[in-house]
């Protein structure tokens, strides 16, 4: 991050984060803006910039992954699904961006029903829905364990979502594990099987999809504040808001807006424990 | 002080109308929502009603008479993406001064902290930058307010925070609010009429 003129200065924008997926699941990340969600998907794909600062570790299958793996496997077992229908390539005919082989591409197209002749077409000749169905047959092209997809409904009518997201659940379903980045948490709940929270860069909770039914399921301050939120829970708002990257508390990330910080809270974050099968970074959740 | 919509007829290419003949009135602190699918036009209509576009026919008229040319618009639209509705190379306390000047306690009541007047825009989140923009378009003269999607990307809580924030400021200067959204559940809990703007197609 710059400060005046070209003085620069380090942002922890991400800190204590342990998220994993398994195979078949579609795990939900969910957060505010400026939560951390699309820098979490880039380093997942080892496409951070240069000059960020990474402390911590990935694993992919046991197997530690480092720069060398995240080469072999990136547009291969790893795909990202972009979230803005301007990632293709304008100048290139779209059967080519997914792959050299026709009949992956012809194989592909059919199964999300786009018509022979599609791959001929250039990306400004699609409709929105088209080009999203192509942004995935490029993701599948590789035949992938781990897609994901980086706010892929914004934009589209409620029932073109709900299309997209059985799109995801097909991938699933095959085997592969699905990250679903959102901030839309109604979409997560209805989607998804498992739905990790983020606050400021840290996964505040993560639990199965169903215990946003209720309130009371739910373990950490921050996840029932968002159900409160919903308009269909009430629509009341939490006070406060998500602090700026350069001021981080020294505890706990939510102590400032909790209501049921204690003294504890503000001295050291919290470390993610299990609680009713469920991960959670907080201090008080039972 | 109604706003009337008369025979509005709009569009971006040549033969291709976005709006053709729409009609609609909004009474003084009226609280109506405008919903229907994307591309129908919901965002040229707000911008048309603001004043931000001019119609190729048609007329919008408030409190009998057409807009004001020049000057502060007494309806105020407010955008879906806040990072595009404020100049990028100004500090936000500029842009907040441009309008006009709040006090200490309206800013309170928005929940804008004094250090944010000092930033830039990129150094704020999107929810951050909204309340500005919330802000900015609550000025003494304003009688209309326009929330064209002003809340869709942004976390439930901060949707609601802002949605407190805007109902409440209405309800004690009695201001109108036009809600444009996707959400049925939003459109419900925000006003008293809903206008579906499902269009006929062509």
């Amino acid at each position: 991050m710059y400060g005046k003129g070209f003085s620069q200065h380090l942002l922890k924008t991400i800190s204590n984060l342990n998220i994993g997926v398994r195979e078949g699941e579609i795990l939900a990340v969910a957060g505010s803006s400026g939560s951390g969600k699309s820098l979490l998907a880039h380093a997942a794909l080892g496409i951070l910039p240069k000059n960020a600062v990474i402390e911590g570790g990935m694993a992919w299958r046991g197997a530690p992954l480092d720069a060398a793996l995240h080469k072999r496997l990136r547009g291969r077992e790893i795909a990202l699904v972009p979230q803005s229908v301007a990632y293709l390539d304008p100048l290139i005919r779209v059967g080519r961006q997914i792959s050299n082989d026709s009949q992956t591409v012809g194989r592909l197209f059919a199964r999300y029903h786009l018509k022979p002749g599609t791959e001929k077409l250039f990306p400004h000749e699609l409709s929105g829905g088209m080009t999203r169905r192509v942004m995935i047959c490029a993701a599948l092209a590789g035949g992938p364990k781990l897609v994901i997809a980086d706010e892929p409904t914004p934009g589209l009518t409620p029932h073109l979502a709900e299309h997209a997201m059985r799109h995801f659940r097909e991938i699933a379903d095959g085997g592969a594990g699905v990250i679903l980045i959102t901030h839309d948490i109604d979409l997560a709940v209805r989607h998804a099987d498992r739905i990790a929270v983020l606050y400021a860069g840290t996964a505040a909770e993560v639990a199965d999809a169903s215990d946003f039914a209720d309130a009371a399921l739910l373990r950490h301050p921050y996840s029932k504040a968002l159900w409160a939120a919903m308009p269909q829970n009430g629509f009341v708002a939490a006070a406060g808001a998500q602090p700026y990257a350069g001021e981080l508390p020294p505890g706990c990330l939510y102590a400032p807006r909790c209501p049921e910080c204690s003294p504890e809270c503000m001295a050291a974050p919290p470390q993610p424990r299990s609680v009713r099968g469920g991960e959670v970074s907080c201090c008080n959740a039972h | 002080m109604r706003i009337e919509v008369r025979d509005i007829v709009f569009g971006y290419t040549k033969g291709k109308k976005v709006l053709d003949g729409v009609s609609l009135s909004i009474e003084a602190g009226e609280r109506v929502a405008l919903v229907g699918p994307s591309g129908c036009g919901k965002s040229t209509l707000s911008q048309i009603i603001a004043g931000a576009l001019k119609p190729e026919s048609g007329e919008v008229l408030f409190a009998g008479k057409s807009l004001p040319r020049r000057g502060f618009c007494p309806i105020q639209l407010i955008r879906q993406h806040p990072e595009k509705a404020v100049n990028p190379r100004w500090k936000l306390g500029r842009t907040l001064a441009e309008a006009w000047a709040p006090d200490d306690s309206f800013l309170a009541a928005m929940g804008i902290e004094k250090a944010w007047l000092d930033r830039y825009p990129a150094e704020l989140s999107g929810g951050e930058l909204q309340r500005f923009c919330i802000a900015r378009a609550l000025a003494p003269e304003t009688r209309f307010i326009i929330a064209d999607e002003i809340s869709t990307m942004l976390d439930v809580i901060t949707q609601a925070q802002l949605w407190e924030l805007l109902l409440h400021a209405a309800s004690s200067r009695g201001l109108g609010i036009l809600a444009v959204t996707h959400s049925e559940r939003l459109a419900a809990h925000v006003s008293s009429r809903i206008i579906d703007f499902t269009p006929h197609m062509p």
